[in-house]
């Protein structure tokens, strides 16, 4: 049951360039070999800040995933709203390389963009990266999940909505 | 089982009903690689397997390769054999299962494996994290597979295995085991504490159900405890006594395939099957009876 790889391309006209270009990579790349660049995003995410790796407290949980992953977003310039720039910092165990490959791309795509930018990013975006027949559309709920968090916690870090 | 690849001798494992149905780390450790012995890594994370394995072992990945991509249910034989034959296994080779949490996977492919009757189908104890634990070998180097021809056998979906009209219709006369955890059995919530929400629009268990989570058959390390303390759990503390027929159910039937192992193989009930629709297919379904709270609940009458 291996997948063939998606005749039609996914969309991408409204992502930002740095993730147009992760998940035209996933589309390009053959099915067999798509597990290999997750893989790649799950050893290129970066460890989290020592500011957090001290206090675990600030990062929020994200219980749609499989394994245990926490997140934190930071917001320079938060006064300036959908113009200031996000920061993002996951922290996942090395057994749980699937969340740190979606981890991965999210920070790969979405680390130094505008707050305006990640709010923007469609809902869909886990279904659009090639993956569902090889990874399982269960465990893609867990990429939905962190994306969820981050649109919420910058909303938050920029006055858009409040935190209860 | 009539195979040419003997019994792990561990003591433990002899007072168990089957013991032959185990290996130890070490007992891998020095077989890996012996004509005749597939070692299979079974995982719920589909990348674990990349970033390092038993070196010869071969992946099998539950949700990808096990499900029909289409219909809720499990290849047909000519997908397992078709599936089996690319993985280089032969209907006569020995299995030894391993995977991650506590080979929760691992136990679900072998129940898998077990509707086809592959005959020689067996856990590594302790699973992954064991063998990881005592610092042994893992590589990221794939073996290279060598195609077999394996026969195309029918499933044999009533031996083992459970559905939900045979669920529903022997309710308050089969022993039924709900080895999910104490929220979920209440119907506090509707998945594993930490998990992803999966959708069942309500929370309870099936009424007359038991509560025996899982993890009470194991220990610390992930391997199973030992066969006086299963009975104690089991045989005792849930009232199975000397029962022939068991049905066990979790969620989607992964956790309950880990109890599924412990009362076939482990502790020899003769009739134990494992109802992998499960709480997904039950709490969603309609006109089903449950029941909510820590107590097995009254079954309605039929």
């Amino acid at each position: 049951m291996t997948a063939e790889t998606d005749p039609i391309a996914p969309e991408t006209t409204d992502l930002p360039a740095s993730l147009a270009e992760i998940v035209t990579d996933f589309a390009e790349t053959d099915a067999g070999d798509r597990l290999q660049l997750l893989l790649e995003f799950s050893s290129e995410l970066p460890d989290v800040p020592e500011r957090y790796a001290d206090h675990p407290e600030l990062l929020e949980a994200v219980p749609e995933c499989q394994s245990p992953i926490f997140l934190v977003t930071e917001v320079d310039n938060a006064e300036v709203g959908e113009e200031a720039t996000v920061h993002l910092h996951f922290s996942a165990p090395p057994e749980a390389p699937t969340t740190r490959g979606f981890a991965g791309i999210l920070h790969e795509g979405l680390d130094g963009q505008t707050a305006g930018t990640v709010l923007a990013i469609p809902a869909d975006l886990p279904l659009r990266l090639s993956m569902t027949e090889i990874v399982s559309p269960l465990r893609l709920r867990g990429m939905s999940g962190m994306l969820a968090r981050i649109q919420r916690q910058v909303a938050e870090r920029i006055g858009k909505i409040t935190a209860n | 089982m009539s195979t040419t690849i003997p019994a792990d001798p561990t003591p433990k494992f002899a007072d168990y009903a089957d013991g032959s149905r185990l290996a130890s780390t070490e007992w891998v450790a020095e077989h890996a690689g012996q004509p005749g012995l597939v070692i299979v890594e079974s995982d719920e994370d589909v990348l674990l397997y990349e970033t390092g394995h038993i070196p010869g072992a071969v992946k099998v990945d539950w949700h990808t390769e096990l499900n029909d991509p289409v219909t809720r249910d499990y290849l047909d034989g000519e997908g397992f054999a078709k599936l089996l034959s690319a993985k280089g296994i032969s209907r006569e080779d020995t299995i030894v299962f391993y995977g991650d949490k506590s080979n929760w996977w691992a136990a679900y492919a072998l129940w898998v494996f077990s509707l086809f009757g592959h005959e020689d189908v067996r856990l590594m104890d302790g699973g992954r994290a064991k063998w990881q634990e005592e610092g042994r070998e893992l590589t990221t180097e794939k073996p290279t597979l060598e195609p077999s021809e394996y026969p195309v056998i029918d499933r044999d979906d009533s031996r083992i295995r459970a559905f939900l009209p045979e669920v529903r219709d022997t309710l308050g006369d089969l022993p039924l085991i709900d080895v999910r955890s104490p929220e979920e059995y209440s119907g506090e919530r509707t998945h594993m504490p930490a998990y992803p929400e999966e959708g069942a629009l309500r929370g309870g268990h099936i009424p007359g159900a038991q509560s025996v989570p899982w993890a009470k058959a194991a220990n610390e390390d992930g391997t199973f405890r030992t066969a006086d303390e299963l009975r104690e759990i089991y045989t005792d503390q849930a009232g199975l006594g000397t029962s022939d027929e068991v049905i066990a159910y979790c969620r989607i039937g992964e956790r309950s395939s880990h109890t599924w192992f412990v009362l076939q193989h482990l502790l020899g009930y003769d009739n134990v099957r494992n109802y992998d629709g499960s709480w997904t297919e039950w709490g969603n379904a309609v006109r089903v009876p449950i029941a909510t709270g820590s107590e097995a609940g009254e079954v309605p009458g039929r």
